[in-house]
């Protein structure tokens, strides 16, 4: 679930509250947006794809809030982590996170035939 | 407050309203405007992050024309891994539409190209791909409402269907589109499992269709079960092609490699808990998930778990409607239902027509969404056409909206009796008769006290209709699957282990307050017409 917008980096664009599929944010006049209903969050992650400023992390339990140290989340490295993969954005031309997904299907023949060779 | 006593609505007219905005609706939409519709599309949450699609990264069925034999050998593997109930002109038209329409995405898709410098159209990123779905709907003039979750169905005389009202969650107060005619593009549901992606889906559009007279037809087929690491809803499964999976104690448990591990997974999880490992996964791969599926290693990394190297406890999620099969009864070339002026595409629709008895996910439901929402899209706008006012028709909405007497009705323990009937490996993956006949008869014992009192008040209005939604789905499911009295694909019967010959037709089903099933007979006759 998500757990933190961080006021350190978030611009207040409030675009997460715009597309958050199951409407958990709130925008907070003059602020940044609201965790206004942690309980409905289905875990998607979609807010951390769409925030420009890689300010929100997104917990992976999907059941119960789990809070985490904000401190140790700002060093963690995961903060923005989701959105470089997906080549979001600015990371678009980045040749070490271009759109791989493509080779789904070949992983799968490739599970098959360890299967087939035994392994 | 109920929605037909708020003075605040806002009223919409269009030749189209497509409700649900995910990959089916968004098709549709697209599809609809390019036919000259002017197109109202309204989703309960925000189109282009909503729905399974825009959390999965979906293959398509997707086979070559040429060599026609490609298709034949695709069409015939496929006829028999369904099990007599798909239809071989079905799975042609499909195929040859996805061909087509993929291609139309270059300008919005940045498609990736392969080793050997060939564009790869296949397999799509979900959020990449529902992002230029939502660009493409916006280019095309399609009015989209975000947050604006239909709750009902305006119905005209006639008995075609002319429209819908909702509530907008975010800026407040009702709306209603008067349209010429309806898609639902409302997507399939998972009983708000923990499937990855799917909480906004809750066969809202099951039972807006029933409500206006409609069929469903599959429903039987809502048993497959999804992978997951243990409190997390990460159901993505390509990186469990290489999983081990284990006991409490740590001895290796005899799965077989390959889709058929439902029913082994859950009698292990029926006896303690499983784990699993991914060490068999080469090294190549490893460094590659990150920016193939870019979600699926979050989980490990936040919990600081290596799952090529750790075990790690995983559970499975139910799927219901979503990667089962199960839908609305589609009665044209043209994806309408049984009910004049409403459509139904996508996963709201049954699959069976191309999935056949076993799960459509991999390939076909993706396909089947591109191809029945521009179908639907298209048959809405000749109806629309036809339709000339755009005067509004009766609201129709029942359970949860205009009961009897109002009583407070309590939700949750709803969802959790439903969930516990169609969620259950117990009961949904090792079925019997005896079992299906005891769910029944808890859910119609429920359902009775829901439809008689249940009214969803302010904000509650729409979680109350789709706990009215799922409670109906439970109980359709429920039914078809006692009335397939054998075991077929997904569908397997402990206490009829056979296939019966005699049952290789699909299962028709709907209404309300009384269940029926009836076997439909009339399959050829679809495509004739
Ligand atoms: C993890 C996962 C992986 C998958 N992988 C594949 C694959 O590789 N290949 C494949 O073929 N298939 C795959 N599938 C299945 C495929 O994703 C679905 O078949 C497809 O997304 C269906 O599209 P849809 O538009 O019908 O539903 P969705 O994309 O789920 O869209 C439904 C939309 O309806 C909206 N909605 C619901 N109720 C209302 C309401 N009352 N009012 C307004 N809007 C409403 C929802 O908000 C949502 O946006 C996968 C599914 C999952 C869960
Ligand atoms: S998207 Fe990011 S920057 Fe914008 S309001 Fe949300 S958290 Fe703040
Ligand atoms: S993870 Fe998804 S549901 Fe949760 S707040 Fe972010 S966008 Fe909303």
């Amino acid at each position: 679930m998500i757990e933190l917008i961080l006021e350190e980096r978030c611009a207040a664009c409030n675009k997460c509250v715009e597309i958050c599929p199951t409407n958990v944010l709130a925008i907070a006049p003059d602020r940044i947006p609201r965790i206004a209903r942690q309980e409905e969050c289905e875990t998607c992650f979609m807010c951390e794809l769409y925030c420009p400023h890689d300010a929100i992390y997104v917990g992976p339990d999907c059941e119960k809030p789990q809070p985490v140290d904000k401190g140790a989340i700002l060093v963690s490295g995961l903060l923005g982590e989701f959105r470089r993969n997906h080549g979001w954005d600015e990371w678009a031309n980045d040749p070490h996170y271009t759109n791989e997904h493509w080779q789904m299907e070949n992983v799968f023949l490739r599970a098959r035939d360890l299967v087939k060779a035994g392994q | 407050m109920s929605i037909s006593s708020s003075g605040d609505t806002l009223h919409l007219e269009a030749d189209v309203l497509i409700i649900g905005g995910g990959l089916a609706g968004t098709w549709a939409a697209a599809a609809a405007r390019q036919a000259g519709a002017s197109v109202i599309l309204a989703d309960k949450g925000y189109c282009g992050t909503s729905g399974v699609t825009a959390t999965a990264g979906p293959g398509h069925w997707w086979v070559p024309p040429d060599p026609p034999e490609l298709r034949e050998n695709a069409i015939r593997n496929r006829q028999k891994s369904g099990f007599g109930i798909n239809d071989p002109e079905w799975m042609a038209r499909v195929l040859a539409k996805t061909w087509e329409s993929l291609p139309t995405l270059h300008g919005f898709y940045d498609f990736s190209k392969d080793e050997t410098g060939a564009t790869r159209y296949r397999e799509l990123r979900g959020p990449e791909y529902m992002r230029a779905l939502r660009k493409i709907v916006d280019s095309l003039g399609v009015t989209v409402l975000d947050h604006c979750p239909a709750l009902e169905l305006l119905q005209r005389p006639d008995g075609s269907v002319s429209g819908a009202r909702g509530i907008r969650r975010q800026k407040g107060g009702a709306w209603q589109v008067n349209a010429g005619a309806v898609v639902l593009a409302t997507g399939g549901t998972s009983f708000l499992s923990r499937l990855l992606g799917s909480h906004t889906n809750t066969g809202d559009g099951y039972l807006m269709a029933a409500e206006a007279g409609a069929e469903l037809s599959g429903m039987e087929f809502t048993n497959y079960y999804t992978v997951a690491l243990a409190g997390t809803n990460m159901t993505r499964s390509m990186s469990y092609a290489f999983a081990t999976y284990y006991d409490e104690d740590g001895n290796r448990l005899p799965i077989p490699p390959g889709p058929d591990i439902i029913r082994p997974l859950a009698a292990a999880m029926l006896k303690g808990k499983v784990f699993c490992d991914l060490s068999r996964t080469p090294e190549d791969i490893r460094a590659k998930v990150p920016i193939i599926s870019p979600n699926f290693m979050l989980p490990f990394r936040r919990w600081d778990i290596d799952p090529y190297r750790d075990k790690f406890e995983v559970t499975m999620h139910g799927e219901g409607t979503v990667r089962g099969i199960g839908g609305l009864r589609i009665v044209s070339e043209d994806c309408g239902t049984s009910v004049p002026g409403l459509y139904a595409a996508g996963d709201a629709a049954t699959r069976e027509l191309v999935a056949g008895a076993i799960s459509g996910g991999g390939n076909v439901n993706s396909a089947w969404a591109v191809s029945s929402g521009q179908w639907a899209g298209e048959g809405a706008t000749r109806f629309a056409v036809r339709q000339r006012g755009r005067d509004s028709g009766r609201p129709i909405g029942q359970a949860g909206l205009r009961p009897v007497s109002q009583h407070a009705v309590d939700l949750r323990a709803t969802l959790s009796v439903v969930q516990n009937e169609m969620l259950s490996y117990d009961k949904n993956i090792f079925r019997a008769g005896e079992k299906l006949k005891r769910s029944g008869e808890v859910l119609d014992d429920i359902w009775k006290i829901f439809r008689a009192h249940a009214l969803g008040n302010g904000a509650d209005v729409l979680r109350t209709r789709e706990t009215a939604a799922m409670l109906a789905t439970a109980r359709w499911s429920a039914a078809s699957a006692l009335a397939r009295d054998e075991s077929r694909g997904m569908h397997q019967r402990d206490d009829r282990p056979q296939t019966d010959a005699r049952l290789e037709h699909r299962i028709l089903v709907g209404g309300l307050d009384k269940v029926w099933t009836s076997g439909d007979r009339s399959r050829p006759l679809e495509l004739a017409s």
